[in-house]
This record gives C-alpha cells, structure tokens and sequence, in this order.
C-alpha cells in the first residue's frame, strides 16, 4: 500500500531538560519497514526520543537521520513523521472524516483525491461508514482506529507510536494489539513503538530496545530479550526473573553447565545456560525464571525457604520464597509462613533459557526466589 | 513573537501607570519644571485627601461585610434547600450582577431617592417622611445591593462542590448541625468566600458610580481624583491616582493572604448533600412568598426604571404614582438620529475593544503557556493587572500618557481622538478576556497542537483550525462578559469621552443634569436590555453556568 519503509538512525543523541539528562548518548538503526519497540520503565527517556524524532523537543547534541537524511533542524510538519499520540489527541470539533483528511487538506491538493485516500484509510481500519461520526460518539477503540487513520493518511515516511493501547480496557487490548499490528504490517511503514508495557513491546515489535535511565541497555527481538538479557535490569524487566549468586562447578556439552547456589551450597545443583567462555569454580549470577522451579514441602534436596507471599492470577499462581541464608537455618523458624523446598526438575530449564547464567553488572542479587506453579482449573 | 506582544501589553497596560505616577512628580510633564515632591506633600498634608483615602477604605470593608451578609445566607438558603421556584428565583436573585453599576444607581435614585417611588408612596399614605438619599450610608446601601451578588454566586459554587460524604462523616462521628456548619462546611467554603472577598472588596475600592450619584460631599478616592481632574488640578490628580493604584495593589497583596489559592475543585469531589425538603404544606408556601417578595425586593429598583422610562416630560408633579404613561421617551429616543448616537456609539466601541481583547487574549495566553519562562508569567501579569487597578487610574493613566505628543518614548496624543475610549475599553477588557482564555488553554491538550503540526499544519491554520474552535466557549464566555462591562462603561468613559463618542452612560448622567429623567431612564432600559441580550446570548453559549 505504501512504497516500501525507510531507515531511522539515532546518531549519539543527547538530551537534557534543565539538569536532568533524559538521553544520554542513544545511537540507535531502525531497519526500513520495521516495527520497532522503544521498552522501558517510565522516565526511561523513551517518550523523549519518539518527541525528537517528532520535532516536538529539540536533542541537544547528535543527530537524527530519516531515509540516511538529517532531519533534526526541520520543523515538525517537514518531517513525514505520523504520530499516534496516546491520548489519540483527536479534534473533537471535527468529524471522523474530517479529522483524517487534516493532514491531506493542509497539503492541498485535489479534493476528490482527499475523499479517495480518507476512504481508504477508514476501510484500513474498519471504520468505513463512520465518516460523519463525531468523535465523543466512538468508543475508545474505535477513537485509537480513527487516530492510526489520521496518521496514516498523508502518507509518512515513518509512524510514531506513543503508549498507543495504554488508554484501553485491558479486555480490548489484546484484541486492538493483534489489529494494530496487522494494519501497521499492511502498510509496509518503519514504526516506532513506545511502551511501558513488556507483553505490548513483545506482541507488536520485531526487535526492541530497552531503556533504562537515558541509555539502551539492550536491542534485540523478544527472545533474545528473554532468554539472554545482557544486564541484571534486562533479566528482572522483561518477564520475572529472580537472580541469586552462584559458582559454576561443571561446563557440559555446548552451552549447558550446572551451577551450584551461594547460599544453600548443600541443595542439589541447577542446569543451566551459559556463556562458553564461563570457568569452572568462576563466580556467576543465576537467572531463574518461575516457570523453572518447582515447589515441594516432602524436604527433598532443593533450596530451603519459607512462603512469604502468594498470589493467585487465576491460571498460576505467583509465590515470593525467602531463602534460609544458609541450610542449617531453615527450620529455625525466624522467617514468617509455612517451610518450602524450591528444586528445579529437568533439563527444560536450560533448553527454554528459564535459567541463564552470566556475570551481570548491576545490584547485588536478592535471596527471594519466585516460582510459579500451573492452577488445576 | 512573544516580545512584540509583551511590548505592547506594557505600552498600554504598564507605561501608562508609570507615567501617571512620574508625572505625579513632575517628571515628563508638559509644562516643564523639574522633579518635585510638592504635590505629595500636599496631598499628605490636606485633610480632604487624607479623609477621602480613609472613606474609600471604610466604605470597602463595610461594603464588603454587607454584602457577604446579604450574599452567604441567599446562597445557603438556595443551594440548600428545596424550596418551591427555587431554580427561577435562584437565577433571578443573581441578576443585578449582570447590570451596569451606573443602570443599578439610577435605578435606586427613582426609587430611594428623595422624590422617589418610595418617599410619594409614603407621603400618600399620609406619613410625613423625608429623606435624602445621599452620603456614605447611600452608597453603602447600593454597594450592598449590587455586591452581594459575587458572595451570593461563590456561595452557592462552593457549597454545590462539596462532599455530601463529608458531612455524613461527621454526622456519624457525632457533630451536631451546628459543629458540622462551623468545622466542616464552612472551612471547606473558605476558598470561595476569599475569592468573593477579594472580587468585592476590589470592586468596592473602584467603585464610581455610586459615589458620583449618592456621593454629594463625601468623596472617594476615585470621585476625587475626577474632581481635581474637572477643577484642574492635573498634578494633584495623578498624585491621588497613584496612590489609589498604590492602595488597590496593596488590598489585593493583603487579601490574597487569606485566600488559600481560588481552586474550588481541589480534593476529591463527590455528590453535593442533598438538599433540605421542607415539610408540611405551610413551611412551603410560607417559603415560598418568602423567596418572591424577597425576589420582588430585589427588583423592584428595575421596576421602577421601566416605570420612569414610560412618563412623558412634565407629566407627573404630585402625584404619588405617575398619572400618564407610554412611550414617549422611547420614541424620541429612536427618532433622533443624535439621540441614537451615544447607543451605536457605546455598542461600535465595546464590540471593537472586545474583538481586539480577544486577539490579544489568544495571542498572549498562547505566548504565555506554550513558551513559559519569564515573558510567560509577565504576559499574563500585564493581562491581569487592570483587573485589579480601579478604572478611574486607567482613565487618568491614559489621559496622562496620551496628551503628549512625543512618539520617540511611546506617547502619542490619542486624548480627544476617537481612539482613546476604545482604547482604554480594550484595557480594561484585557483581564476579562484573558482569564477565561488563560484557563481555556490550560485545559487544552498540548498533543492537538502538536498532532497537527506533526501532520504538516503551519502556526496560523493550527490557531485558526483547531486552537479557536476548540476554545469557543472560553472565547464566548470572556468576550460576552468583557462586551457587558464596557457596554455600561461610566468610570473611565467620563475622564476619556468625546462628544463624538460619548457612549450610552455620558448620556444618561447629562439627561439626568437636564431633568430629563424620562430619556435617561428610557437609556437606562435600553443599556439594560442590551446587557441581558446579550448576557443570555452569553450565558446560553458558554453553557448555561447561572
């Protein structure tokens, strides 16, 4: 529908406001035609980069480059950006119609071809029909579609996404994800996607870059994210992850090798993945997911540690384990709720990249463990 | 962009204050001679002045307690409890608030004064009463009169957004009706009667019509300032300017410190307690005559208007009520292409200062907001200071600063011209227009802006396809209030008029002078019903707020 997407480059960009710097030096490729999602917790700076890429804030240092072309003096209505703006920022003194036909009509232009293209847009995204419809008339969902359509019509080089389901019943959102991402593929346009949300960022983009106070700590697609997070805030942001210190006491065929854990050195070892280049006897953080672990009360060898917390999302549920700092503690009875053993059965765990194993830099590990365990309907 | 409309929001808000009060001494005159304090020196030493200064700071706060008297119970007694016709009297009551102080003052003199209504209704019934109608007690009665409005409409905004919830509360932890009026509703209510406070005590502190009318020998800062202007004295009339402007900024300083900041919708609200039924067939007509004769009261000066505004010239002479009527004065007053003049004049002005404050109201509110900083908060300061300067220290202002002719600092002989009443309107419309824009675009959605521009709308066509249509009901409500006001403008358009723009107030005050009291109550409706059209044209497009 649209000719094929061009590139975004963010070249070294930084950005403060007042004394705050919000991006610290950000290089960043979006491949033409890609769907690309900025993740992050919020004053991450990933709202910032959408707005500089937009034209609504100005870097103060690098530069930005749409199709190999700078773009970072041009003013906002010269960039062939489309913005979804997250609170859709609809004119609600304008029609549907009307509202798509902005872009189109601010360029001049034929009418009859204005006409053609609004059409087409609101058959793009389900709306047809709805064209003299005032906008307070549409529900949330149907106010997004218009908003896409908008953004879409004149035709943008690039198409900015801002936190676009984060303004929906959570019951639409999933449904309004899956749309999204079709109509957004339909077109052929580089996207870039901002969230907060892990599941949003997973679902709508094909590669992701995680932000953590004004830097990327990572870019890759949602596997990779997952199963090899490259720092301590990757492993815990993207999923849940509990992360304990360990030493690895034996390397096995191709990427596997068991770890023992720090605390409880008596319980059984885990298997796990790890970098090739990892030593035997080598201090290491172990990454473990909940699917991993099992819990067990008939004190098999896993790690000893008491409930502290449970909760209950319907299909699993989620247990919080404080570990006894060593074996011997854990009968003593220091630590609130019923006595636990958390054990990981099988190799599933190294297969899945539930259990990684790294050096990782950031916060020294926690003693709580997660683990979930699949409901009986 | 920001810089060119500062530098013309200081031109003709600030500069000429500055004038006024460097030409107090001496600095800048026209007729030469070097700084001098004599002028303050004697004012300071002049027991006219002093007791002029000390009478318009009396007569505000008494103004300002009678009419919260007045005002808070009305307000109590209509939002809370369900008495029979409360919604049409409830809007009824707030009505003097939409008529031009000088329509309201004449309005009392027919009725009040001392060949009035009232007195020959007297007489007739053989009691031999006179009165006059003049002095301090004479203002404070219209003051009150026409003031109570403002606590009357705070109260009832105030009470209507607080939680019902609360009072429960504290019925369930024991408090009587009495402890929950004193430690719960009114402390809630305190940010309303501030902002009701202030608005009335500033009001009061300008106040010139009443004063100018009812005032006789007893001056107030603003009737003295024209007097000295009227007798000549230039130099002495800057200096009481100056501090009249000096004194209005220091209530307002003073006043704001009891206001714990005008947002009536701060905390969470909930739904408003319902309301109080009266029981028993008796309490409800009893309150019900209660709240018409009381409605009745009220109106009844505007009654007696229309009724002055129907006896023909030399008709009525003993009589106690007016033997003929028709419609005389209102056929001369249409007939005369001269003594239509004032009315077009006054509609052509207003419309025109209107338009213009709404210009500058959208400019400078988007300036303001969207660029901030330090010529952001100015912006705003420059279009909210004539709120609280009385009229009389602009008309003097821009009488002062726009008699010279020296265009190298900005002065420019506008007195005399048509344009010095528009002008000075326009002044006076700026904090009109200004805060409902101000607020308007605050709850604008910064996004609009930038999602047109992010689909390749330049600055006009955003502001004129998307910023404009979207402020429509602030725009309205502003320009329809600022519209009103000027329309019955008196206080700067006696310093500022020219025979060729004398407007519907310079016409009512000379007809008065005349004897014609017929014309100038015929005027008097005239200005009146011009209001209310258009203050129900107002009110209904800004979404029926009354």
């Amino acid at each position: 529908m649209t000719a094929s997407g061009v590139s975004v480059r963010f070249d070294d960009v930084f950005k403060a406001f007042d004394d705050t710097v919000v991006l610290a030096g950000v290089s960043l490729t979006v491949e033409p035609g890609e769907i690309f999602a900025l993740l992050g917790p919020s004053g991450s700076g990933k709202t910032t980069m959408l707005r500089l890429l937009a034209g609504f804030e100005q870097l103060d240092r690098g530069r930005l480059l749409i199709a190999d072309e700078a773009v970072e003096h041009l003013p906002p209505a010269r960039r062939g950006v489309g913005m979804l703006f997250q609170s859709y920022a609809l004119f609600p003194h304008l029609s549907v119609a009307e509202n798509v036909a902005f872009g189109l009509k601010v360029r001049g232009g034929a009418q009859g071809e204005a006409n053609a293209r609004v059409a087409e847009m609101l058959e793009l995204v389900r709306l047809s029909g709805f064209e003299q419809r005032r906008i307070a008339e549409l529900s949330g969902g149907q106010q997004q579609r218009v908003a896409l359509a908008r953004a879409l019509a004149p035709r943008p080089r690039v198409l900015l996404l801002d936190e676009p389901l984060s303004n929906l019943d959570p019951a639409l959102r999933e449904e309004t994800r899956a749309d999204l991402r079709h109509t957004v593929k339909q077109t052929g346009i580089t996207t870039v996607l901002v969230t907060h949300e892990q599941e949003e960022a997973f679902e709508l983009g094909e590669r992701i870059g995680l932000l953590n106070e004004g830097g990327l700590e990572q870019v890759g697609g949602p596997a990779e994210l997952y199963r090899d997070p490259a720092s301590r805030f990757v492993a815990t942001f993207v999923g849940r992850c509990s992360v304990l210190s360990g030493v690895v006491l034996e390397r096995h065929g191709g990427d596997e090798l068991t770890v023992r854990l720090e605390s409880q050195p008596q319980a059984e070892p885990w298997l796990c993945r790890g970098d090739s280049g990892l030593r035997t006897g080598e201090q290491v953080d172990v990454c473990v997911r909940p699917e991993a672990l099992e819990l067990s009360t008939d004190g098999g060898s896993g790690l000893a540690g008491r409930i502290e917390a449970e909760r209950f999302t319907g299909s699993n549920s989620f247990y919080t384990v404080r570990l006894a700092s060593t074996r011997s503690d854990a009968g003593d009875g220091s630590a609130a709720g019923p006595a636990i053993e958390v054990a990981m059965p099988g190799t599933a765990a190294s297969l899945s990249g539930a259990c990684v194993v790294r050096q990782l830099a950031g916060e020294p590990p926690s003693v709580f463990a997660g683990a979930s365990t699949e409901s009986d309907p | 962009m920001p810089w060119l409309v500062l530098a013309f929001l200081v031109w003709l808000v600030g500069y000429p204050l500055l004038v006024v009060a460097a030409e107090a001494f001496g600095i800048g005159s026209p007729d030469g001679g070097g700084p001098t304090t004599e002028a303050f020196r004697s004012f300071f030493t002049r027991a006219d002045e002093w007791n002029a200064m000390w009478r318009t700071l009396w007569i505000s706060v008494l103004s300002t307690l009678a009419a919260a008297a007045i005002g808070v119970p009305l307000g109590f007694l209509f939002e809370r409890n369900e008495i029979p016709g409360r919604r049409l009297l409830g809007a009824l009551v707030a009505l003097p608030v939409a008529l031009p102080p000088l329509v309201g003052v004449i309005a009392f003199l027919f009725l009040y004064g001392e060949s009035g209504l009232a007195a020959r209704g007297l007489q007739t019934l053989g009691l031999d009463v006179s009165w006059r109608l003049t002095g301090a007690w004479a203002i404070l009665l219209v003051h009150a009169y026409s003031m109570y409005v403002y606590f009357y409409l705070f109260t009832r905004a105030g009470l209507s957004g607080q939680d019902g919830a609360a009072i429960e509360a504290a019925q369930s932890l024991g408090a009587s009706r009495r402890q929950i009026l004193f430690r719960v509703t009114l402390p809630r209510l305190r940010p309303a009667l501030a902002g009701a406070t202030l608005l009335t005590f500033m009001t009061s502190l300008g106040s010139f019509s009443a004063p100018y009318i009812f005032g006789g020998g007893f001056r107030v800062m603003t009737t003295q300032i024209v007097a000295s202007k009227l007798n000549g004295e230039l130099r002495m009339a800057y200096v009481e300017t100056t501090m009249l402007a000096l004194l209005a900024f220091a209530s307002l300083l003073l006043l704001r410190r009891i206001d714990p900041g005008l947002d009536l919708a701060s905390g969470a609200r909930g739904t408003p307690p319902a309301r109080r039924r009266l029981h028993g067939q008796g309490a409800r007509v009893a309150a019900a005559a209660g709240g018409w004769v009381l409605a009745g009261v009220l109106l009844l000066p505007h009654a007696t208007l229309i009724l002055m505004s129907l006896v023909p010239p030399n008709t009525w002479t003993v009589e106690a009520f007016p033997p003929v009527l028709g419609l005389v004065n209102y056929g001369e007053l249409l007939s005369s292409a001269e003594r239509l003049r004032p009315a077009l004049n006054s509609i052509w002005m207003a419309a025109a200062a209107t338009l213009a404050a709404v210009v500058v109201g959208v400019m400078a509110a988007r300036l303001s907001l969207r660029r901030g900083g330090l010529p952001g908060r100015a912006l705003e300061a420059m279009m909210t200071l004539p709120w609280a300067i009385p009229g009389t220290v602009f008309a003097l202002a821009l009488a002062a600063a726009m008699s010279v002719n020296a265009p190298w600092v900005g002065r420019f002989v506008l007195v005399g011209t048509l344009w010095i009443l528009p002008l000075a309107y326009l002044v006076r419309s700026l904090p009109l227009t200004g805060r409902s824009i101000f607020a308007g675009l605050r709850q604008l959605d910064p996004r609009l802006e930038e999602a047109a521009a992010s689909l390749g709308a330049g600055s006009l066509r955003t502001v004129l396809r998307i910023v404009l249509p979207l402020l429509r009901p602030a725009v309205i409500a502003g320009a329809g209030l600022a519209f009103i006001t000027m329309l019955g403008d008196f206080v700067t358009s006696i310093v500022l008029y020219t025979y060729d723009t004398r407007p519907i107030s310079i016409e009512i005050q000379s007809s008065l002078r005349i004897q014609e009291t017929g014309i100038a109550a015929a005027y008097g409706v005239l200005l009146m019903l011009l209001s209310a059209a258009a203050f129900i044209a107002w009110d209904d497009r800004a979404g029926g707020r009354l």
